[in-house]
């Protein structure tokens, strides 16, 4: 068993921006100390007033684990929240932030894990399936396990790492993306246009294969749904992990 | 630290300090890491186990007929969220452990589920009116995704101790990680301490 290692809070400094959709930005946040994290995890984010109140909020991590050194978070606004109104409206490159991390173990894949792998996102629950696939991509094509990620997200423009997404799965043929708009499509969109129902899911299955590991991130009901879903296409529910977001404070 | 511009929301704060790291939550999230599963009062058991041995079992209208006990308490996630006052209807450990008539030299329990999880308390932080077997959720039936038909409830510690769709308590000797445990948090979680993480 590996030794127990305690989570230090650190210094991290933030290199870059990047604006994603109209509600999503990323940030690549440079840690003091480098400490490898498995895809998937997430680190714990403290942010304290001249008065000493702190609030603290986890974000899964993006980026893939081989880019060493960097961090890359991906925060979507939460309106009416206290942390990500902060990342999206104050925080510039070069500032401090302060975190601790990497955290989580249950969700978390690795191409040693084997596949098929089925990636089940809704919103920016996308985040940490992100770095699954990034993870991947940056493997020896002969060691890539077959991945399909059914992604759900309410328009076009709030579809976060599209073209980066797009560019990942027309290089690969071991990796299906499908993308599935739930609020508005534009007019000729070649893709589903409907929440994740039993033939999303079976669509996504058959593309890759009856999968050896699934993963669902996203709201309380999206997770619920799609994971039921999953077990009806005929999943065994050992086989499905699932990360739900934090409640609204976020 | 302070960051540089961060004055905080400064929400409505409860009448009562909240333990280190947590916001107040008016909802009910919930954090589970699989399928959520679905138990029927029929089929539902919870035992007492030494080994593998179910020394003691009750149904569903055996947990019922044991004397039941109404509390009210504040519930802290280890993902920072509390809910303050819930109220919950269950039956305590104590009355299970009186019950059974079982000798317990045993310091330690291993709470396993419905579903597979499991997670390690300390026995003398599921006696003396500490942890229940609970059934109710703020007067209604408990729901499958919060953990129903019953879970543990384990309030003065980290909500993650408080295992969903329980299925029993395992007597051990020796502390060992849960689920949860082995993947990093906290052996004991006390949210006070804010026993988060290992070394915390």
């Amino acid at each position: 068993m590996t030794v127990p290692q305690g989570v230090i809070w650190q210094q991290a400094r933030v290199e870059s921006i990047r604006r994603d959709t109209p509600t999503v930005k990323s940030f690549l946040l440079r840690p003091a100390t480098w400490r490898a994290f498995r895809a998937g995890q997430h680190f714990d984010v403290r942010l304290t007033a001249p008065d000493g109140y702190q609030a603290q909020r986890s974000y899964s991590v993006a980026s893939a684990p081989e880019r060493t050194g960097v961090l890359e978070l991906t925060i979507e606004l939460m309106p009416g929240g206290e942390v990500s109104p902060y990342f999206h409206d104050v925080v510039v490159p070069g500032d401090a932030i302060e975190l601790r991390g990497p955290i989580g173990g249950p969700f978390t894949w690795s191409t040693a894990d084997g596949g098929p792998v089925l990636l089940l996102g809704g919103g920016s629950g996308v985040v940490p399936l992100m770095s699954m696939l990034r993870h991947r991509a940056m493997s020896n094509a002969g060691d890539r396990p077959g991945a399909t990620l059914l992604y759900s997200a309410r328009s076009l423009s709030d579809v976060i790492y599209r073209e980066e997404l797009e560019a990942m799965a027309s290089a690969d043929p071991g990796l299906n993306v499908i993308t599935t708009l739930t609020r508005s499509a534009p007019s000729g969109w070649p893709g589903p246009a409907r929440r994740i129902d039993l033939a999303l899911v079976r669509q996504s299955i058959a593309a890759t294969g009856s999968p050896r590991h699934v993963y669902c991130c996203g709201s309380d009901g999206f997770v619920e749904s799609v994971a039921k879903l999953s077990v009806e296409a005929g999943v065994d529910a050992s086989l499905i992990r699932t990360e739900r977001f934090g409640p609204t404070g976020a | 630290m302070v960051s540089r511009g961060f004055f905080g929301l400064r929400r409505p704060q409860p009448s009562r300090p909240l333990p280190p790291g947590q916001y107040w939550e008016q909802g009910f999230p919930v954090l589970t890491a699989g399928v959520t599963p679905q138990i029927s009062l029929k089929e539902w058991r919870f035992s007492i186990t030494r080994d593998n041995d179910e020394l003691k079992t009750w149904t569903w209208d055996e947990m019922l007929a044991l004397p039941q006990s109404d509390i009210t308490v504040d519930i802290h996630c280890v993902t920072k969220w509390s809910i303050l006052d819930s109220r919950w209807r269950g039956v305590s450990i104590d009355t299970f452990l009186e019950a059974s008539g079982l000798d317990v030299p045993e310091q330690f329990v291993m709470a396993y589920c419905y579903g597979g999880y499991t997670t390690n308390l300390p026995m003398a932080d599921v006696r003396q009116g500490k942890a229940y077997v609970a059934w109710e959720f703020n007067g209604e039936p408990l729901e499958p995704r919060h953990g129903g038909p019953a879970r543990l409830l384990v309030p003065h510690l980290y909500f993650w101790k408080s295992a969903k769709w329980v299925r029993g308590l395992r007597l051990i000797d020796k502390d060992a990680p849960g689920f949860w445990e082995q993947a990093g948090y906290h052996m004991r979680g006390d949210p006070w301490n804010e026993e988060r993480y290992w070394g915390d």
